[in-house]
């Protein structure tokens, strides 16, 4: 096992590069002058130049990529001069504003979705597989951002029960409770879409492991119907359910842009969008690439349960 | 697949066909924007700013400058079905484009493609758009590049995989041959056929992407102001949700009403062109087969240990209906090996599975007959009832082990749990009576095997795990679905002598599926043979196989070569058994029996007593009834 995770880190290696890769080139695209860009309009020549020089703007593309790379490498990915703060310290501080959030909406989305999924299957066509499929098919019709919305109006405006927006209350919060009750509407707001996308291919993969000769075998073992439910189909579908679980991590990531925006969480997604506003270039890169390097080291520990998981896979 | 049945199925999920109506609706109105009597929605009115909708002149109200809202929505939702449209067509371009090259040329050029493409999943798709928008700056245009940008690697993984079938099929080599150049060949035989992929995936991507422009310019970073898609109307009335919500709540609904609807024609249209959702293939069987009949059979005068009595189960599909057992009558006696044989097809299989409800329902519905064991009906007994019989009086081995254990469980735990799905034993005693049942069916080295997964052993001791957890909680009988089938001849053979061992070693009955007479010979007792679903003879093996009467059971011997039995014509049975939704009347053997008379075709034949101990259904023996002994 230790010997698979080594293996999938060196593999990791070459992708993580290739997101820096492209992040570069997709940051060359600025039209003009990106010490410009960086500094904004009012910046003195001076300055201008200094920066051209400091991050070798003034090389050829590809010696610009590895000198950039190699102050990455060192933990330097610049200063954020909206902020006037490293870049890596800002990046890190709000992430883990965003884990909090979206590693809450991903436990969610895939508990609620794996329960409705396994239930609708195990109900084929009957009233609860039909009210599951409904609902579903509004959750993941339904934009985060708007579900968030409306969610802020019912819960915390009319019936008051929830605050509004913000991680912590401004006043005498701080504590987990207080997070609690911050965290409860948008984490569900991001979980809904990836809940109803894990509910569908939970009950499809029922379905499906449900037909295998194995339940037929456990079936005649007099094993009792809801422990072939539970732990035989269950277990044989989490293969095909696990990955999908990966990919949603992705999406439920992608969707905390919206949901910290709707909510003022103080989250990477929200820094982004802002930064992007403000023409923070250093910060937009640093961010991406620090976000995007650790999703990828996401899917590699869900490589490695599902290897836990399926004795069959070769580790 | 016709595109006719698609049409039809497509049209006759009324879900798919709602989502269409109302995407249509959607579509023609903002098609109809520039004709329709709007307001401008442009024209700032501050004085009558958030006025709420059914206002004078206003029907859903104004916004935060006092503009017409119903108007904004109408040009708000055109400019939002643009961006989608020209996004999706975008991605489809660029992404097909790599995919027919990466899949048509493969090797280095696939490689590197692909490579390249997997890069750009391994980003979460919503800051690859940040990073082209923060590059490019905000604007509706370049929100748009950013979100087709990202959706592109869909479109290349795809539409390559397609491809990499159609690039070596026949047609392209003959283009090549012809000295068609590449791009000829890739634009006018592989595009063609790829086309239906394409549209398929924007089908379902459509929707989605009219969704991501709508979050960019929600969040700011697409249309800017005063032009308003709906995201960014929606971004806009954020700002008052309080205290107006109205101006959020519109835009939000446009947008989900939009997802929904373009969310059920893609279901529809996957459906509709997913053949195994046609075929019924995708239900899962029950825990029991459904039991639909309209009487119970009186139990027999001398009970056997079990009764088949004149079972009909059938497999519904649709409007069809599949007789598979068209009133299946034996017995099994306590410690006696009866052998089950005939053609695949012929319903072996179906006849052990229905004793204990295992047919898969649906399709399977028990229409008639009764299952006694030790004279107790079990088909109508509760299913907790059945539950108790399965596994512990009456257990299974399947043909294919592989397939018939599970694979992420070790043997041991599989053999644990059907000792504790029937006796509440600590796991420590059912672990070391499973070792017990391991070692009964010599299995080298079994308390290591214990910790192994099926897929870890061979064949033939994954069948001997089979055996020892149908053995495990000392059955009345073993229902043995043709268990040597899948294994190798010189496997079979040990995995026979091990069975008729511990039969007799634990005086245990067996009904014992083949189609196989050899194997018979060896293990049984007595045969019954069945063809098209009935039982056509029945008696003590060697009398059988010495004489057989059933002109069927003759042929069925008659193929079976002999070791050292000089040149034996091996003779196949001509013809093919009758399909079991066709079943002639008379005599289902007839169209393929040269004693066939009219008479044979005509009205119900009999099982009859045939001799002191055996049984036939017909009406022009092989032999004398006299004959009738070894």
């Amino acid at each position: 096992m230790a010997s698979y995770i080594l293996k999938r880190l060196l593999a990791a290696i070459p992708v993580i590069l290739g997101i820096t890769v492209i992040v570069f080139l997709i940051m060359s695209l600025i039209p003009g002058d990106p010490a410009t860009a960086i500094l904004g309009s009012y910046a003195t020549p001076e300055n201008v130049e200094k920066l051209n020089r400091d991050l070798g703007l003034d090389k050829p593309l590809f010696q610009q990529y590895f000198i950039w790379l190699g102050n990455m490498v060192q933990g330097d990915f610049g200063r954020s001069f909206s902020l006037n703060r490293p870049v890596l310290d800002e990046v890190l501080e709000r992430f883990g504003a965003t884990l909090i959030l979206a590693g809450t909406s991903l436990v969610l989305c895939s508990i609620l979705g794996i329960l409705a999924g396994v239930i609708s299957a195990a109900r084929q066509y009957g009233a609860a597989d039909k009210a599951i499929t409904f609902v579903v098919l509004i959750g993941i019709s339904i934009p985060s951002f708007f579900l968030g919305m409306m969610m802020i109006l019912v819960f915390a405006v009319n019936l008051r029960w929830l605050p509004v927006s913000g991680m912590y209350a401004i006043y005498g919060g701080g504590d987990l409770p207080d997070l609690v009750r911050h965290l409860i509407m948008p984490a569900t707001a991001l979980a809904v879409v990836a809940t109803g996308v894990i509910a569908r291919l939970s009950r499809s993969a029922m379905l499906e492991v449900l037909r295998q000769d194995f339940i037929r075998t456990a079936r005649a073992k007099g094993v009792r119907e809801s422990r072939v439910v539970w732990r035989h189909a269950l277990k044989a579908a989490m293969v095909s359910i696990i990955p999908v679980i990966g990919v949603q991590a992705g999406f439920v990531l992608s969707g905390a842009v919206y949901i910290e925006t709707v909510f003022q969480w103080p989250g990477v997604g929200r820094m982004l969008v802002t930064a992007i506003l403000t023409r923070d270039i250093l910060l937009v890169q640093g961010g991406v690439v620090i976000v995007a390097a650790c999703y990828v080291l996401f899917n590699l520990a869900v490589d490695v349960a599902q290897s836990l998981l399926d004795p069959r896979v070769k580790t | 697949m016709s595109v006719a049945a698609s049409l039809r199925l497509f049209a006759r999920n009324r879900l798919a066909a709602a989502g269409g109506v109302l995407l249509v609706v959607v579509v023609v109105i903002a098609l109809l924007a520039p004709v329709l009597p709007l307001a401008d929605p442009y024209a700032q009115d501050t004085a009558n700013k958030f006025l709420r909708p059914f206002s004078d002149g206003h029907l859903l109200g104004t916004d935060h400058l006092g503009r017409d809202i119903l108007s904004r929505l109408i040009w708000g939702t055109r400019l939002s079905l643009v961006v989608g449209l020209v996004a999706s067509f975008g991605a489809a371009f660029f992404g097909s484009t790599i995919g027919i090259v990466a899949g048509y040329f493969g090797g280095r050029v696939d490689n590197w493609l692909m490579r390249g493409i997997d890069m750009l999943m391994a980003f979460p798709y919503i800051l690859l758009a940040l990073a082209i928008v923060a590059a490019l700056g905000p604007g509706l245009v370049n929100a748009l590049i950013a979100v087709s940008v990202v959706n592109i690697p869909f479109f290349a993984r795809n539409i390559r995989g397609v491809t990499v079938t159609l690039a070596h099929k026949e047609f392209v080599d003959a283009a090549r041959l012809a000295g068609m150049t590449d791009l000829r060949i890739m634009t006018s035989e592989i595009l063609p056929n790829v086309l239906p992929v394409i549209v398929i995936a924007m089908s379902t991507t459509v929707g989605w992407m009219i969704l991501e422009t709508a979050g960019l310019s929600f969040l700011g970073l697409g249309s800017q102001p005063p032009v308003a898609d709906l995201g960014s109307m929606l971004g806009e009335g954020r700002n008052a949700l309080i205290t107006d919500p109205h101006a959020s709540i519109i835009p939000g609904l446009m947008i989900f009403v939009i997802v929904m609807s373009v969310n059920l024609m893609g279901d529809g249209i996957r459906d509709a062109l997913d053949p195994r959702l046609r075929s019924g293939a995708l239900t899962r069987p029950m825990a029991r087969t459904t039991v639909d009949r309209d009487s119970v059979p009186e139990p027999p005068a001398d009970p056997a240990l079990l009764d088949l009595q004149d079972l009909r189960t059938e497999f519904r599909v649709g409007k069809r209906t599949l007789k598979a057992l068209s009133g299946v009558t034996l017995q099994v006696r306590a410690g006696e090996c009866l052998g089950l044989i005939g053609e695949s097809g012929s319903g072996k299989s179906v006849t052990a599975l229905s004793v204990m409800g295992l047919v898969a329902s649906p399709p399977g519905v028990i229409a008639g007959g009764a299952v006694r064991y030790a004279g107790q009906e079990v088909l109508g007994a509760p299913f907790s009832e059945l539950r108790k019989l399965r596994g512990d009086r009456i257990s299974y081995i399947f043909q294919d082990p592989l397939a018939t254990l599970h694979p992420l469980f070790t043997v041991g735990d599989q053999i644990v749990e059907a000792i504790q799905s029937h006796h509440a034993v600590p796991r420590a005693e059912a672990r070391a009576r499973a070792l017990a049942l391991l070692e009964a069916v010599r299995i080298p080295n079994a308390d290591r095997r214990m910790d192994d997964f099926p897929h870890e052993l061979s064949g033939g001791m994954r069948q001997r795990v089979g055996i020892a957890m149908a053995l495990v909680n000392e059955p009345d009988l073993i229902i043995a679905d043709e268990p040597t089938t899948a294994l190798d001849v010189t496997v079979q053979a040990q995995i026979l002598a091990l069975l008729d061992d511990l039969r007799r070693e634990r005086d245990v009955a067996i009904l014992f599926i083949t189609h196989d007479f050899g194997v018979v010979a060896q293990l049984c007792d007595r045969i019954a043979v069945m063809y098209a679903g009935r039982i056509v003879e029945t008696g003590p093996t060697a009398e059988i196989l010495a004489a057989p009467a059933h002109p069927y059971t003759r042929r069925l011997i008659a193929c079976v070569p002999e070791l050292g039995g000089g040149r034996r014509e091996l003779h196949a049975i001509p013809g093919l058994p009758p399909a079991v939704d066709d079943l002639p009347d008379g005599c289902a053997f007839a169209p393929r029996c040269d004693k066939a008379t009219e008479a044979c075709r005509r009205g119900e034949i009999a099982l009859e007593g045939f001799g002191p101990s055996r049984a036939l259904r017909c009406l022009h023996p092989e032999i004398a009834p006299e004959e009738a002994r070894a």
